[in-house]
């Protein structure tokens, strides 16, 4: 296929995530009112036990609210990223997946494709709450808002990875309500998307390290850095880091010969 | 997208000694098949013969232990964008997103496979009309019958002009006009020019003229057109030679085990 069909190819598979999305609205509302609830709830409550002292990038004391959002980003990212897990899960129960697999095209391109197509409907997610953060009087440097897109690009790459990676090892999508609580709970508390880690040392000494083990945290750093313009270069490089390591093992699990296509027919999925 | 005509000496479809197992359950056992252009090929066989297990390896979602296939020529194991562009795959499953319309199941099937613009309006509106479905591109796929979904994915296969059209089982669950409908329209692709191999474990849907190969336990058991393997096992119809291949096998395998047992 010429490389403008490779390109059809990506916007086909764009474009389907997209209207998937928008056929889901209450996904969309989910993936709103969840970081909301956070948001506008718990940090209200947890404002005045929690004192955030000056720390990069802050230039001065914060509100909990103001400190929450980037984690409560990548909060919208890692569900965008375990439901396009979910629905790759079911489009295998399904079938649909075998058609995306069957493409004429190398598989590492079509699951990148798919991931990034997750990533962009993960975009609109975050613009959207972001939008509602504003009006609630949460603001940011209007540098921020550009700045952060990029570093959502490669969080919500990273993420998604996650959730092909995910895709790829469970067998049926009964298992995935207790793969989800193994993954998403650890990965967002044991995080600084809602304490930062000096707040986790006061608690132990085990938690930070764990903390800082969590790609999710850099993720948020990252987004964290950027919502005031600036890079985190060490938290780019280990979500690089992450995105490529998931990426592989994900493009591994859905290859012919060692993927979960055969593992699922060898428990007998078809007859014939 | 290479999908110029091959020499017509060429196969449309090889297979080579394919071998599978799942674990140390064998699947296939080397399969040799030869599928030519303008051939309806009907691969029938019961339940568990190997049928789907074959067409996951053409359409590279398993990769064999033995074996190799080609189609057009190209190997799949080395070429495989080149081959799989090439074959046009109903899978037994239904596969078509529900909640999106025809008419963008269609468009999102021909992006995968490099179409776009007014080249895939014109294909989708081509083969709606090809297959009386020109009046449902708005719908739902959801909204639609058994039969009708049938006739998308289909519609859906043929986008990119494939040369070679696989379809497992891809009557299942049809009432008998729907199922007639279907075999008939993809009888007229195969008058077309176009190689199909149609598993199946539905005997009345061969037609005179058709070849058969007939698979039992992962093992091909008989390659012949229609009524010369009737002539060739002494058969009354083609009911009867399947059944003297398959389950005649199966009844003579049921008394053989029992005694080893006893």
């Amino acid at each position: 296929m010429s490389a403008a069909g490779w390109a059809i190819c990506f916007w086909g598979i764009l474009v389907r995530e997209v209207l998937r999305f928008l056929h889901q609205r209450e996904r969309f509302f989910a993936a709103l009112v969840r970081p909301l609830v956070w948001l506008l709830v718990f940090a209200a409550g947890f404002r005045a036990a929690l004192g955030i002292a000056i720390m990069p990038p802050y230039q001065t004391y914060i509100t909990y609210e103001v400190y929450i959002v980037p984690g409560l980003l990548g909060m919208i990212q890692l569900f965008n990223g375990m439901q396009s897990s979910l629905s790759m899960v079911y489009d295998r129960e399904m079938g649909s997946m075998k058609i995306l697999l069957m493409t004429p095209l190398p598989r590492w391109y079509l699951l990148a494709s798919k991931l990034a197509a997750g990533t962009a409907v993960s975009l609109i997610q975050v613009y959207a709450f972001l939008a509602v953060a504003w009006a609630f009087d949460i603001r940011f440097p209007t540098a921020g808002y550009f700045a952060i897109l990029p570093a959502l690009v490669v969080t919500g790459l990273m993420l998604g990875a996650v959730g092909l990676l995910l895709s790829s090892t469970i067998r049926q999508l009964e298992n995935f309500a207790g793969v989800m609580n193994f993954v998403i709970f650890p990965m967002f508390f044991l995080s600084s998307a809602l304490y930062p880690l000096w707040k986790l040392e006061e608690a132990s000494t085990v938690l930070p390290q764990i903390a800082t083990l969590n790609p999710f945290t850099h993720a948020v750093e990252l987004i964290r850095f950027a919502l005031y313009a600036e890079l985190n270069g060490p938290a780019l490089a280990v979500t690089v880091a992450a995105l490529v390591a998931f990426l592989a093992l994900s493009i591994i699990g859905y290859s012919p010969a060692k993927g979960l296509m055969r593992r699922r027919a060898a428990g007998g999925g078809e007859s014939g | 997208m290479d999908t110029a005509p091959q020499p017509p000496t060429l196969p449309a479809l090889s297979l080579e000694a394919l071998s599978f197992s799942y674990g140390d359950r064998f699947a296939l056992n080397s399969v040799s098949l030869n599928i030519k252009a303008g051939v309806f090929t009907a691969l029938l066989g019961p339940n568990g013969a190997g049928k789907t297990t074959l067409f996951s390896l053409i359409a590279r979602l398993f990769q064999p232990s033995a074996g190799r296939i080609r189609v057009g020529g190209h190997d799949l194991g080395s070429q495989p964008n080149r081959a799989l562009a090439r074959l046009g795959i109903v899978v037994q499953q239904p596969t078509l997103d529900l909640d999106l319309t025809v008419a963008q199941n269609l468009r999102y099937a021909a992006s995968l496979h490099g179409l776009a613009g007014g080249r895939a309006r014109e294909r989708i509106a081509a083969l709606l009309d090809r297959l009386e479905l020109h009046d449902r591109q708005s719908h739902k796929v959801r909204e639609l019958s058994g039969g009708l979904r049938r006739r998308v994915e289909l519609a859906r296969a043929l986008l990119h002009e494939p040369p070679v059209l696989l379809l497992d089982e891809a009557t299942v669950g049809l009432d008998v006009p729907s199922r007639a409908r279907i075999v008939d329209d993809v009888h007229a692709l195969a008058a077309r020019g176009v190689a199909v191999l149609w598993a199946t474990h539905l005997v009345d849907e061969v037609r005179a003229g058709d070849r058969v190969v007939v698979m039992h336990r992962g093992v091909i058991r008989a390659d012949a057109e229609r009524d010369a393997l009737i002539r060739e096992r002494n058969a009354a119809s083609l009911n009867d030679a399947f059944a003297g291949l398959t389950v005649g096998e199966q009844a003579k395998a049921a008394p053989a085990a029992a005694g080893a047992a006893s």
